[in-house]
C-alpha cells in the first residue's frame, strides 16, 4: 500500500519536472528569439565554414615561435596562479574546515571568502579587475588567482574534512599541538586529493586564461585576438591547434601524477 | 587518594537533554573498569570528559591531583600525555607507516617545532619498536597501516597510547569493529597492560560478556546515569537486564 503511493508520488513528480523543463526551454526560445530549427541547420554549414576556412597553411607555420612564446607565458601564468592560489586555499582550508578551524568566526570568514570569489566568473573578475589594474599580465593572473582560491578553498575543506577528523581527534588526545596535528596528520592525509584538486586546477586555467587573455592583451589569447581581428584565419587555426594540444598533453599529465600519488 | 576521581559530572550538548546526570565516581591505580550500557547511554561523553575532549558542563574530574576542568590550554596538553586512548575506528593516519603512527604518541613530550620536524631520541624509537613486537606486529613496522587488518590497526592505536607512557588509558569501544577471535586478542593485551605495566583501563564496550570476563569492577550506564557500580562478581542478571531493560522491550516490541 504505502511502497504503491510512493511509487505514485514518484511518477507525478517526474511529469511535473518534466513539464517544467519543456516549459522554462519554450519560455527561453521564445524570449531570446532563439530559432532552434535555423540553429540546428547551421551546424553543418559552420562545419563547412571551419574545414575551409581554419586550414593551417605553410605562411601561418611561420609565426609558430611566436605563438609559442605566448602559448608558454600562458601556460607559466596559469601554473604560477594556481600554486599560490593553492597556498592561500591550504590555509582557508584549515580555518574553514571542522575538524581543523580554530576559532568559528576564522571559519565563516574563510568559507565566505571561498564562497564569493568561487560564485563570479572568472571572465567577470578579469573584467572587473581590468578596471583598475588595466590590459597587462597582472590582471589575467589576479582574475585566475582569485577564481582559483574559491574553489580550491571549498574543495580543500572538504578533502581535510572527509579525510583526517579522527586521526585529529586521536592526536589532540595525545596532547600535540595544533601545528604537529596539521603537518604530520592532516597534510600527509589529505594532500593526495589536494595535488589532484590542483592538477584539475591547472588544466582548466590553462583554457579560462586563453579566454582571459583576449580580455587583457595578454599571452595565447592576445595572439588569438589579434589573428582572428586581422581575419588570418589559417594561422587562427594554428593557435587553436596549439592549444588543443597544449590542454590535451597538461591533461595526461596530471593524470599520470594522479595515478603514481594516490 | 584515588588517580581519578569522578564528582557530580554533568554534561548536554544542547540545552534540551542531559546526556550525563549527577555522576560520581572513583578509580584506584591499577584498576580494570568496564563501563556498560545500551548504546546512546552517554559512554563515550563520559569517556571524554576525563581528558576534556568534551568540555565538561557541571562537577568535577580530578585526575592525579589536577582539577582537568579548570586546567589551561598549555596545562591540559601535559594533563593528556599522561592519558593515552584507544578508539573503535583505532584513528590512525592511515597513509603513514606503523612506526610513523606509533611515534605520534610522543608528540605531547614535545615542542612544535621537534614534532613537525620529527625529532625523536632513539630510546623512543627502540621503545616503539619494542612495543610493536611486543603486541606482535613488529615485522609491519614500515608498512602502511591502511594495509593492515583492523586487528593490526587496533594493536598500533594501542602502541601509540603505551609510548605515552601513560597512567590511565581509555578504550572507547575497542572491539566493536572486530570479529572474536581478534576481539579476544585485543582484550588480552589490555589486560596485560593493566596486569604487567600497571597502568589503569578504563573499557567502554557493549558486551556484557567480554566486561565480565576482563574487569575488576562494572559500572553500569543507563540514560546517563550510573546504575550499577561494583565489582564484577555482583552484576547479576536482572542487574543486567535493569540496565539494558528498556533496550531489550524495544527490540522486541519494534
Ligand atoms: N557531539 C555531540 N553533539 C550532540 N549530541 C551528542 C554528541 N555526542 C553525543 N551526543 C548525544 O549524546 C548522547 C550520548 O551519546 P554517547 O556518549 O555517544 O553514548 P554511547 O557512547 O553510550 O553510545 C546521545 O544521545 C548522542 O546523540
Ligand atoms: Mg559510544
Amino acid at each position: 500500500m504505502k511502497r504503491e503511493k510512493e511509487m505514485k508520488r514518484k511518477r507525478w513528480q517526474t511529469t511535473i519536472l518534466l513539464a517544467v523543463i519543456i516549459v522554462v526551454t519554450y519560455v527561453s526560445i521564445a524570449i531570446t528569439e532563439f530559432n532552434v530549427l535555423t540553429g540546428i541547420t547551421a551546424i553543418p554549414q559552420a562545419i563547412g565554414w571551419m574545414f575551409s576556412h581554419l586550414l593551417i597553411t605553410q605562411e601561418s607555420l611561420a609565426k609558430l615561435p611566436s605563438i609559442l612564446e605566448k602559448l608558454n607565458e600562458t601556460i607559466f601564468m596559469s601554473i604560477a596562479a594556481t600554486t599560490t592560489a593553492a597556498a592561500v586555499s591550504i590555509f582557508l582550508g584549515l580555518m574553514g574546515s571542522k575538524t581543523t578551524r580554530v576559532s568559528n568566526v576564522l571559519s565563516v570568514l574563510a568559507r565566505f571568502i571561498a564562497s564569493f570569489s568561487r560564485n563570479i566568473p572568472v571572465v567577470a573578475w578579469a573584467l572587473i579587475l581590468l578596471l583598475s589594474f588595466g590590459q597587462n599580465s597582472m590582471t589575467g593572473y589576479l582574475a585566475l588567482f582569485v577564481g582559483t582560491v574559491g574553489f580550491l578553498t571549498r574543495a580543500f575543506i572538504e578533502s581535510i574534512d572527509e579525510v583526517s577528523g579522527s586521526a585529529v581527534e586521536a592526536l589532540t588526545a595525545t596532547g600535540a599541538t595544533y601545528f604537529q596535528i596539521v603537518n604530520k596528520a592532516v597534510i600527509p592525509q589529505s594532500l593526495p586529493q589536494m595535488i589532484s584538486w590542483i592538477l584539475f586546477m591547472i588544466e582548466t586555467n590553462i583554457r579560462s586564461a586563453t579566454l582571459v587573455g583576449i580580455l587583457t592583451g595578454t599571452g595565447i589569447g592576445y595572439i588569438f585576438d589579434l589573428y582572428y581581428k586581422t581575419m588570418d584565419y589559417n594561422t587562427v587555426a594554428l593557435v587553436t591547434f596549439t592549444i588543443v594540444i597544449t590542454v590535451i598533453a597538461i591533461e595526461m599529465a596530471s593524470n599520470y601524477i594522479r595515478k603514481v600519488i594516490l | 587518594m584515588s588517580l581519578l576521581q569522578v564528582k557530580r559530572l554533568g554534561k548536554s550538548y544542547d540545552l534540551e537533554t542531559k546526556v550525563l546526570k549527577d555522576i560520581s565516581f572513583d578509580v584506584e591505580a591499577g584498576e580494570f573498569v568496564s563501563i556498560i550500557g545500551p548504546s546512546g547511554a552517554g559512554k563515550s561523553t563520559l569517556l571524554r570528559s576525563i581528558n576534556r575532549m568534551v568540555e565538561i558542563n557541571e562537577g568535577h574530574v580530578i585526575f592525579d591531583n589536577n582539577d582537568v576542568g579548570s586546567l589551561k590550554k598549555k596545562e591540559l596538553r601535559q594533563l593528556r600525555t599522561d592519558i593515552g586512548m584507544i578508539f573503535q575506528h583505532y584513528n590512525l593516519v592511515p597513509r603513514l607507516s606503523v612506526i610513523e603512527n606509533v611515534l605520534h604518541g610522543r608528540f605531547g613530550y614535545k615542542t612544535t617545532i621537534q614534532g613537525i620536524l620529527g625529532r625523536f631520541t632513539e630510546d623512543e624509537k627502540e621503545r616503539a619498536f619494542y612495543l610493536l613486537d611486543k603486541l606482535g606486529i613488529g615485522e609491519h613496522a614500515y608498512k602502511r597501516c591502511d594495509q593492515l587488518s583492523g586487528g593490526q590497526q587496533q594493536r598500533v592505536g594501542i602502541a601509540r597510547a603505551l609510548i605515552q607512557d601513560p597512567k590511565l588509558v581509555l578504550c572507547d569501544e575497542p572491539i566493536a569493529s572486530l570479529d572474536p577471535n581478534t576481539s579476544k586478542i585485543i582484550m588480552d593485551h589490555l589486560q596485560s597492560i593493566v596486569s604487567e605495566l600497571n597502568i589503569t583501563c578504563i573499557v567502554n564496550l557493549h558486551q556484557v560478556e567480554v566486561a565480565q570476563t576482563y574487569s575488576d569492577r562494572i559500572i553500569g550506564l543507563k540514560a546517563g546515569e550510573i546504575v550499577f557500580d561494583g565489582p564484577t562478581p555482583w552484576l547479576t542478571d536482572d542487574r543486567i537486564h535493569h540496565i539494558y531493560g528498556t533496550e531489550t522491550r524495544e527490540l522486541i516490541t519494534g
